[in-house]
Protein backbone atom coordinates (compact mmCIF):
# COMPACT_ATOMS: atom_id res chain seq x y z
CA UNK A 1 0.00 0.00 0.00
CA UNK A 2 1.37 3.34 -0.98
CA UNK A 3 2.37 5.93 1.59
CA UNK A 4 -0.60 8.17 2.39
CA UNK A 5 -0.15 11.85 1.67
CA UNK A 6 -2.09 13.46 4.53
CA UNK A 7 -1.85 16.95 3.09
CA UNK A 8 -3.42 15.70 -0.10
CA UNK A 9 -6.18 13.90 1.83
CA UNK A 10 -7.01 17.07 3.75
CA UNK A 11 -6.87 19.29 0.67
CA UNK A 12 -9.10 16.90 -1.29
CA UNK A 13 -11.73 16.73 1.43
CA UNK A 14 -11.82 20.45 2.09
CA UNK A 15 -11.45 21.87 -1.39
CA UNK A 16 -10.26 19.95 -4.44
CA UNK A 17 -12.78 17.15 -4.08
CA UNK A 18 -15.32 18.84 -1.79
CA UNK A 19 -18.31 16.52 -1.33
CA UNK A 20 -20.87 19.28 -1.86
CA UNK A 21 -19.24 21.70 -4.31
CA UNK A 22 -17.26 19.32 -6.53
CA UNK A 23 -18.79 15.87 -6.21
CA UNK A 24 -22.28 17.36 -5.67
CA UNK A 25 -23.09 14.52 -3.29
CA UNK A 26 -25.52 14.60 -0.40
CA UNK A 27 -27.61 17.29 -2.03
CA UNK A 28 -30.88 16.20 -0.45
CA UNK A 29 -29.96 17.28 3.11
CA UNK A 30 -27.79 20.07 1.72
CA UNK A 31 -30.70 21.74 -0.01
CA UNK A 32 -33.30 20.90 2.59
CA UNK A 33 -31.69 22.23 5.76
CA UNK A 34 -29.54 25.14 4.65
CA UNK A 35 -32.07 27.82 5.52
CA UNK A 36 -29.80 29.13 8.28
CA UNK A 37 -26.27 28.83 9.65
CA UNK A 38 -27.33 26.87 12.71
CA UNK A 39 -29.20 24.24 10.68
CA UNK A 40 -26.29 23.83 8.27
CA UNK A 41 -23.77 23.55 11.09
CA UNK A 42 -25.92 21.05 13.00
CA UNK A 43 -26.43 18.74 10.05
CA UNK A 44 -22.79 19.15 8.99
CA UNK A 45 -21.53 18.09 12.41
CA UNK A 46 -23.93 15.13 12.53
CA UNK A 47 -22.76 14.05 9.07
CA UNK A 48 -19.11 14.39 10.15
CA UNK A 49 -19.71 12.18 13.19
CA UNK A 50 -21.30 9.51 11.00
CA UNK A 51 -18.40 9.79 8.55
CA UNK A 52 -15.84 9.30 11.32
CA UNK A 53 -17.70 6.25 12.66
CA UNK A 54 -18.24 4.65 9.27
CA UNK A 55 -14.77 5.40 7.85
CA UNK A 56 -12.92 4.02 10.87
CA UNK A 57 -15.16 0.96 11.11
CA UNK A 58 -14.95 0.20 7.40
CA UNK A 59 -11.18 0.58 7.55
CA UNK A 60 -10.92 -1.80 10.53
CA UNK A 61 -12.96 -4.49 8.81
CA UNK A 62 -11.42 -4.07 5.35
CA UNK A 63 -9.60 -7.44 5.57
CA UNK A 64 -12.61 -9.35 6.88
CA UNK A 65 -15.36 -8.46 4.47
CA UNK A 66 -15.34 -10.04 1.02
CA UNK A 67 -15.94 -7.69 -1.84
CA UNK A 68 -19.27 -9.28 -2.85
CA UNK A 69 -20.96 -8.27 0.38
CA UNK A 70 -19.08 -5.06 1.11
CA UNK A 71 -21.88 -2.70 0.01
CA UNK A 72 -24.58 -4.22 2.28
CA UNK A 73 -22.05 -4.25 5.13
CA UNK A 74 -21.23 -0.57 4.54
CA UNK A 75 -24.94 0.25 4.52
CA UNK A 76 -25.44 -1.64 7.80
CA UNK A 77 -22.52 0.18 9.41
CA UNK A 78 -23.68 3.61 8.22
CA UNK A 79 -27.32 3.02 9.13
CA UNK A 80 -26.33 1.88 12.64
CA UNK A 81 -24.24 4.99 13.25
CA UNK A 82 -26.92 7.30 11.88
CA UNK A 83 -29.58 5.78 14.12
CA UNK A 84 -27.30 5.98 17.15
CA UNK A 85 -26.49 9.63 16.44
CA UNK A 86 -30.16 10.42 15.86
CA UNK A 87 -30.97 9.02 19.31
CA UNK A 88 -28.08 10.91 20.91
CA UNK A 89 -29.18 14.19 19.32
CA UNK A 90 -32.73 13.59 20.47
CA UNK A 91 -31.40 13.07 23.99
CA UNK A 92 -28.78 15.82 24.25
CA UNK A 93 -29.65 18.43 21.60
CA UNK A 94 -33.41 18.17 21.83
CA UNK A 95 -34.29 21.60 20.42
CA UNK A 96 -31.99 21.26 17.44
CA UNK A 97 -33.39 17.79 16.89
CA UNK A 98 -36.85 19.34 16.70
CA UNK A 99 -35.62 21.47 13.80
CA UNK A 100 -33.42 18.95 11.98
CA UNK A 101 -35.24 15.80 13.09
CA UNK A 102 -36.57 14.46 9.83
CA UNK A 103 -33.30 15.12 7.99
CA UNK A 104 -31.06 13.14 10.34
CA UNK A 105 -32.21 9.71 9.05
CA UNK A 106 -31.55 11.05 5.55
CA UNK A 107 -27.83 11.08 6.34
CA UNK A 108 -27.99 7.36 5.52
CA UNK A 109 -28.77 8.30 1.94
CA UNK A 110 -25.88 10.76 1.70
CA UNK A 111 -23.79 9.18 -1.05
CA UNK A 112 -20.74 11.07 0.17
CA UNK A 113 -20.52 8.73 3.17
CA UNK A 114 -20.71 5.43 1.32
CA UNK A 115 -18.51 7.02 -1.34
CA UNK A 116 -15.72 7.64 1.18
CA UNK A 117 -16.18 4.13 2.63
CA UNK A 118 -15.83 2.55 -0.80
CA UNK A 119 -13.16 4.72 -2.38
CA UNK A 120 -10.97 5.48 0.63
CA UNK A 121 -11.66 3.78 3.96
CA UNK A 122 -11.84 0.24 2.53
CA UNK A 123 -8.36 0.70 1.07
CA UNK A 124 -6.52 2.49 3.89
CA UNK A 125 -5.54 2.01 7.53
CA UNK A 126 -7.77 3.51 10.29
CA UNK A 127 -5.48 6.54 10.78
CA UNK A 128 -5.72 7.90 7.24
CA UNK A 129 -9.41 6.87 7.13
CA UNK A 130 -10.04 9.04 10.19
CA UNK A 131 -8.21 12.01 8.64
CA UNK A 132 -10.19 11.52 5.44
CA UNK A 133 -13.46 11.48 7.42
CA UNK A 134 -12.52 14.67 9.28
CA UNK A 135 -11.49 16.47 6.08
CA UNK A 136 -14.51 15.36 4.06
CA UNK A 137 -16.82 16.16 6.98
CA UNK A 138 -15.26 19.58 7.49
CA UNK A 139 -15.56 20.32 3.77
CA UNK A 140 -19.20 19.27 3.72
CA UNK A 141 -19.95 21.21 6.93
CA UNK A 142 -18.26 24.32 5.54
CA UNK A 143 -20.38 24.06 2.40
CA UNK A 144 -23.57 23.74 4.47
CA UNK A 145 -22.61 26.69 6.70
CA UNK A 146 -21.69 28.96 3.77
CA UNK A 147 -24.88 28.13 1.88
CA UNK A 148 -26.91 28.41 5.10
CA UNK A 149 -25.35 31.79 5.85
CA UNK A 150 -26.03 33.06 2.34
CA UNK A 151 -29.68 32.01 2.46
CA UNK A 152 -30.19 33.25 6.01
CA UNK A 153 -28.73 36.63 5.10
CA UNK A 154 -30.76 37.01 1.92
CA UNK A 155 -33.89 35.37 3.25
CA UNK A 156 -34.15 36.95 6.70
CA UNK A 157 -31.40 39.55 6.94
CA UNK A 158 -29.76 37.86 9.92
CA UNK A 159 -26.76 35.64 10.60
CA UNK A 160 -26.27 33.06 13.36
CA UNK A 161 -29.91 33.27 14.48
CA UNK A 162 -30.93 30.64 17.03
CA UNK A 163 -27.40 29.42 17.66
CA UNK A 164 -28.59 28.55 21.18
CA UNK A 165 -30.23 25.45 19.70
CA UNK A 166 -26.76 24.04 19.14
CA UNK A 167 -24.59 25.75 21.75
CA UNK A 168 -26.92 26.13 24.71
CA UNK A 169 -28.95 29.01 26.11
CA UNK A 170 -25.89 31.12 26.88
CA UNK A 171 -25.46 31.83 23.19
CA UNK A 172 -28.88 33.24 22.39
CA UNK A 173 -27.36 36.71 21.88
CA UNK A 174 -25.19 35.68 18.93
CA UNK A 175 -27.74 36.70 16.32
CA UNK A 176 -26.40 39.38 14.02
CA UNK A 177 -29.12 41.47 12.47
CA UNK A 178 -27.15 42.44 9.42
CA UNK A 179 -29.98 44.14 7.61
CA UNK A 180 -32.35 45.86 10.08
CA UNK A 181 -35.99 46.26 8.98
CA UNK A 182 -35.31 43.81 6.19
CA UNK A 183 -38.52 42.55 4.64
CA UNK A 184 -37.03 39.18 3.72
CA UNK A 185 -36.39 37.73 0.30
CA UNK A 186 -38.67 34.73 0.15
CA UNK A 187 -36.96 33.02 -2.79
CA UNK A 188 -33.74 32.60 -0.82
CA UNK A 189 -35.55 30.89 2.04
CA UNK A 190 -37.43 28.48 -0.24
CA UNK A 191 -35.93 25.36 -1.88
CA UNK A 192 -35.25 27.09 -5.23
CA UNK A 193 -33.03 29.50 -3.31
CA UNK A 194 -30.93 26.54 -2.22
CA UNK A 195 -30.42 25.41 -5.83
CA UNK A 196 -29.61 28.92 -7.04
CA UNK A 197 -27.30 29.58 -4.09
CA UNK A 198 -25.48 26.28 -4.62
CA UNK A 199 -25.07 27.13 -8.31
CA UNK A 200 -23.48 30.47 -7.49
CA UNK A 201 -21.16 28.94 -4.90
CA UNK A 202 -20.00 26.21 -7.32
CA UNK A 203 -19.36 28.90 -9.92
CA UNK A 204 -17.45 30.98 -7.38
CA UNK A 205 -15.29 28.01 -6.48
CA UNK A 206 -14.50 27.42 -10.14
CA UNK A 207 -13.53 31.06 -10.60
CA UNK A 208 -11.19 30.89 -7.60
CA UNK A 209 -9.67 27.65 -8.90
CA UNK A 210 -9.02 29.19 -12.30
CA UNK A 211 -7.43 32.29 -10.77
CA UNK A 212 -5.13 30.15 -8.67
CA UNK A 213 -4.19 28.04 -11.67
CA UNK A 214 -3.32 31.10 -13.67
CA UNK A 215 -1.31 32.58 -10.84
CA UNK A 216 0.65 29.36 -10.49
CA UNK A 217 1.50 29.76 -14.18
CA UNK A 218 1.01 26.12 -14.93
CA UNK A 219 -1.95 24.20 -16.18
CA UNK A 220 -1.86 21.29 -13.81
CA UNK A 221 -1.73 21.88 -10.11
CA UNK A 222 1.30 20.29 -8.59
CA UNK A 223 0.09 17.47 -6.43
CA UNK A 224 3.32 15.87 -5.32
CA UNK A 225 4.08 18.47 -2.70
CA UNK A 226 1.34 18.20 -0.12
CA UNK A 227 2.76 20.44 2.58
CA UNK A 228 0.65 23.49 1.88
CA UNK A 229 -3.09 23.64 2.00
CA UNK A 230 -4.58 26.17 -0.33
CA UNK A 231 -7.74 27.79 0.94
CA UNK B 1 -20.36 -26.85 -5.63
CA UNK B 2 -19.64 -27.31 -1.92
CA UNK B 3 -16.91 -24.68 -2.19
CA UNK B 4 -19.40 -22.17 -3.50
CA UNK B 5 -21.86 -23.13 -0.79
CA UNK B 6 -19.22 -22.56 1.84
CA UNK B 7 -18.34 -19.17 0.35
CA UNK B 8 -21.98 -18.12 0.31
CA UNK B 9 -22.44 -19.45 3.81
CA UNK B 10 -19.53 -17.51 5.22
CA UNK B 11 -20.68 -14.35 3.45
CA UNK B 12 -24.13 -14.76 4.95
CA UNK B 13 -22.53 -15.34 8.35
CA UNK B 14 -20.43 -12.18 8.12
CA UNK B 15 -23.46 -10.16 7.00
CA UNK B 16 -25.51 -11.61 9.85
CA UNK B 17 -22.78 -10.73 12.34
CA UNK B 18 -22.74 -7.13 11.16
CA UNK B 19 -26.51 -6.91 11.34
CA UNK B 20 -26.35 -8.23 14.89
CA UNK B 21 -23.55 -5.84 15.94
CA UNK B 22 -25.31 -2.86 14.36
CA UNK B 23 -28.60 -3.72 16.03
CA UNK B 24 -26.73 -4.22 19.30
CA UNK B 25 -25.15 -0.76 19.04
CA UNK B 26 -28.51 0.86 18.34
CA UNK B 27 -30.12 -1.10 21.19
CA UNK B 28 -27.47 0.03 23.67
CA UNK B 29 -27.75 3.68 22.62
CA UNK B 30 -31.52 3.45 22.75
CA UNK B 31 -31.34 1.94 26.22
CA UNK B 32 -29.10 4.69 27.55
CA UNK B 33 -30.98 7.58 25.94
CA UNK B 34 -34.63 6.48 26.19
CA UNK B 35 -35.14 7.97 29.64
CA UNK B 36 -33.56 11.27 28.70
CA UNK B 37 -35.55 11.51 25.48
CA UNK B 38 -38.81 10.83 27.34
CA UNK B 39 -37.80 13.46 29.88
CA UNK B 40 -37.05 15.96 27.09
CA UNK B 41 -40.45 15.38 25.54
CA UNK B 42 -42.13 15.76 28.92
CA UNK B 43 -40.31 19.01 29.60
CA UNK B 44 -41.10 20.39 26.15
CA UNK B 45 -44.78 19.57 26.61
CA UNK B 46 -44.85 21.10 30.09
CA UNK B 47 -43.08 24.17 28.72
CA UNK B 48 -45.79 24.45 26.05
CA UNK B 49 -48.57 24.13 28.63
CA UNK B 50 -46.95 26.72 30.90
CA UNK B 51 -46.71 29.15 28.00
CA UNK B 52 -50.52 29.07 27.86
CA UNK B 53 -51.34 28.65 31.55
CA UNK B 54 -48.65 30.28 33.74
CA UNK B 55 -47.39 27.91 36.46
CA UNK B 56 -48.17 30.51 39.13
CA UNK B 57 -51.88 30.12 38.45
CA UNK B 58 -52.00 26.38 39.09
CA UNK B 59 -50.85 23.95 41.75
CA UNK B 60 -51.27 20.56 40.09
CA UNK B 61 -49.15 18.68 37.54
CA UNK B 62 -51.13 18.87 34.28
CA UNK B 63 -49.08 16.00 32.82
CA UNK B 64 -50.36 13.70 35.58
CA UNK B 65 -53.96 14.99 35.41
CA UNK B 66 -55.15 13.91 31.99
CA UNK B 67 -58.09 12.39 30.20
CA UNK B 68 -58.21 10.81 26.74
CA UNK B 69 -61.03 11.89 24.48
CA UNK B 70 -61.82 10.86 20.93
CA UNK B 71 -63.56 13.41 18.72
CA UNK B 72 -62.20 13.33 15.16
CA UNK B 73 -64.31 16.24 13.95
CA UNK B 74 -63.40 18.59 16.77
CA UNK B 75 -59.74 17.61 17.19
CA UNK B 76 -58.90 16.84 13.56
CA UNK B 77 -57.37 13.51 14.55
CA UNK B 78 -58.72 9.95 14.53
CA UNK B 79 -56.55 9.11 17.54
CA UNK B 80 -57.63 9.79 21.11
CA UNK B 81 -56.40 13.22 22.20
CA UNK B 82 -54.88 13.70 25.64
CA UNK B 83 -56.44 16.60 27.53
CA UNK B 84 -54.21 18.11 30.24
CA UNK B 85 -56.08 19.72 33.10
CA UNK B 86 -54.77 22.62 35.17
CA UNK B 87 -56.25 23.12 38.64
CA UNK B 88 -55.62 25.15 41.76
CA UNK B 89 -56.82 23.89 45.11
CA UNK B 90 -58.93 21.36 43.23
CA UNK B 91 -60.72 24.14 41.31
CA UNK B 92 -60.76 23.95 37.53
CA UNK B 93 -58.49 26.53 35.90
CA UNK B 94 -57.94 25.42 32.31
CA UNK B 95 -57.65 22.53 29.86
CA UNK B 96 -54.85 22.20 27.32
CA UNK B 97 -55.00 19.81 24.38
CA UNK B 98 -53.68 19.25 20.88
CA UNK B 99 -55.81 20.19 17.91
CA UNK B 100 -54.95 19.45 14.29
CA UNK B 101 -56.00 21.69 11.42
CA UNK B 102 -55.98 19.21 8.52
CA UNK B 103 -56.45 21.87 5.85
CA UNK B 104 -53.21 23.89 6.00
CA UNK B 105 -51.51 24.96 2.79
CA UNK B 106 -49.00 22.08 2.99
CA UNK B 107 -50.72 19.53 5.16
CA UNK B 108 -51.74 19.33 8.76
CA UNK B 109 -50.99 22.04 11.33
CA UNK B 110 -50.69 20.78 14.92
CA UNK B 111 -51.35 23.22 17.71
CA UNK B 112 -51.72 23.32 21.44
CA UNK B 113 -54.95 25.04 22.54
CA UNK B 114 -55.56 26.20 26.09
CA UNK B 115 -59.09 27.03 27.24
CA UNK B 116 -59.86 28.57 30.64
CA UNK B 117 -62.69 27.27 32.79
CA UNK B 118 -64.88 30.24 31.83
CA UNK B 119 -64.57 29.45 28.12
CA UNK B 120 -62.00 32.13 27.24
CA UNK B 121 -58.89 31.05 25.36
CA UNK B 122 -55.74 30.91 27.44
CA UNK B 123 -53.92 30.92 24.15
CA UNK B 124 -52.91 28.93 21.09
CA UNK B 125 -49.42 27.82 20.03
CA UNK B 126 -48.51 26.03 16.81
CA UNK B 127 -46.45 22.93 17.60
CA UNK B 128 -45.75 21.51 14.14
CA UNK B 129 -46.48 22.62 10.60
CA UNK B 130 -45.02 22.60 7.10
CA UNK B 131 -46.34 25.95 5.89
CA UNK B 132 -44.28 28.08 3.51
CA UNK B 133 -41.34 29.81 5.24
CA UNK B 134 -41.78 33.58 5.12
CA UNK B 135 -45.50 33.36 4.34
CA UNK B 136 -47.55 30.82 6.26
CA UNK B 137 -45.05 30.39 9.08
CA UNK B 138 -46.20 33.66 10.69
CA UNK B 139 -48.52 31.41 12.70
CA UNK B 140 -45.47 30.59 14.86
CA UNK B 141 -45.32 32.66 18.04
CA UNK B 142 -41.63 33.41 17.55
CA UNK B 143 -42.13 34.72 14.00
CA UNK B 144 -45.10 37.00 14.58
CA UNK B 145 -47.66 38.05 17.19
CA UNK B 146 -50.56 36.89 15.06
CA UNK B 147 -51.28 33.79 17.16
CA UNK B 148 -51.59 35.95 20.30
CA UNK B 149 -54.70 37.53 18.84
CA UNK B 150 -56.53 34.42 20.11
CA UNK B 151 -55.69 35.22 23.75
CA UNK B 152 -58.87 35.81 25.75
CA UNK B 153 -61.13 35.23 22.75
CA UNK B 154 -64.22 33.10 23.30
CA UNK B 155 -67.36 31.96 21.51
CA UNK B 156 -68.93 35.34 22.47
CA UNK B 157 -65.92 37.36 21.31
CA UNK B 158 -66.34 37.39 18.39
CA UNK B 159 -69.72 35.83 17.61
CA UNK B 160 -69.88 32.79 15.34
CA UNK B 161 -69.74 34.66 12.02
CA UNK B 162 -66.68 36.58 13.22
CA UNK B 163 -64.63 33.38 13.56
CA UNK B 164 -63.02 33.74 10.15
CA UNK B 165 -60.24 35.73 8.50
CA UNK B 166 -61.09 39.27 7.39
CA UNK B 167 -61.16 38.25 3.75
CA UNK B 168 -64.06 35.90 4.63
CA UNK B 169 -65.87 38.55 6.66
CA UNK B 170 -64.39 37.63 10.05
CA UNK B 171 -62.25 39.52 12.56
CA UNK B 172 -58.89 37.75 12.22
CA UNK B 173 -56.07 39.09 10.05
CA UNK B 174 -54.79 37.04 7.16
CA UNK B 175 -51.18 37.37 5.96
CA UNK B 176 -50.10 39.04 2.76
CA UNK B 177 -49.85 36.18 0.29
CA UNK B 178 -51.20 33.54 2.66
CA UNK B 179 -54.89 33.20 3.46
CA UNK B 180 -55.24 29.42 3.54
CA UNK B 181 -52.96 28.97 6.56
CA UNK B 182 -54.65 31.44 8.95
CA UNK B 183 -58.07 30.33 7.71
CA UNK B 184 -57.24 26.73 8.70
CA UNK B 185 -55.95 27.79 12.13
CA UNK B 186 -58.95 30.02 12.90
CA UNK B 187 -61.39 27.26 11.93
CA UNK B 188 -59.56 24.66 14.06
CA UNK B 189 -59.50 26.93 17.13
CA UNK B 190 -63.21 27.67 16.66
CA UNK B 191 -63.95 23.92 16.49
CA UNK B 192 -61.99 23.39 19.71
CA UNK B 193 -63.94 26.13 21.51
CA UNK B 194 -67.30 24.74 20.40
CA UNK B 195 -66.27 21.26 21.53
CA UNK B 196 -65.26 22.65 24.91
CA UNK B 197 -68.58 24.46 25.29
CA UNK B 198 -70.54 21.23 24.83
CA UNK B 199 -68.14 18.84 26.62
CA UNK B 200 -66.88 20.96 29.50
CA UNK B 201 -67.77 18.38 32.16
CA UNK B 202 -66.14 15.47 30.35
CA UNK B 203 -62.94 17.46 29.84
CA UNK B 204 -62.58 18.35 33.49
CA UNK B 205 -63.84 15.04 34.86
CA UNK B 206 -61.46 13.63 37.47
CA UNK B 207 -59.52 10.77 35.94
CA UNK B 208 -60.17 7.17 36.85
CA UNK B 209 -58.09 6.11 39.81
CA UNK B 210 -56.41 3.13 38.11
CA UNK B 211 -54.37 5.33 35.80
CA UNK B 212 -51.12 3.72 36.95
CA UNK B 213 -51.95 0.51 35.07
CA UNK B 214 -51.18 1.95 31.66
CA UNK B 215 -48.41 4.21 32.90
Amino acid sequence: MAEVNYGQVVRDGLWTNNAAFVQLLGLCPLLAVTGSVVNGLGLGLATTLVLIGSNVTVSLIRGVVRSEIRIPVFVLVIASFVTAIELLMNAYLYQLYQVLGIFIPLIVTNCAIIGRAESFASRHAPGPALIDALATGAGFTAALVVLGGLRELLGQGTLLAQMELLLGDGFSGLTLTVLPDYRGFLLAALPPGAFIGLGFLVALKNVIDRRMERRAGIKSIEITNGTTVEE
Amino acid sequence: MSGMLRKTGSAALVLGLFALTGTGLVAIVHGTTAERIADNERKALLHGIHALVPPAEIDNDPLADTVELTAPEAFGSEQPVTVYRARKGGREIAVVFTVVAPDGYSGAIRMLVGIRADGRLAGVRVVAHRETPGLGDKIEARKSDWIRDFDNRSLRDPKADGWAVKKDGGVFDQFTGATITPRAVVAAVHRALRYYASHREAMFLVAQREESTDG
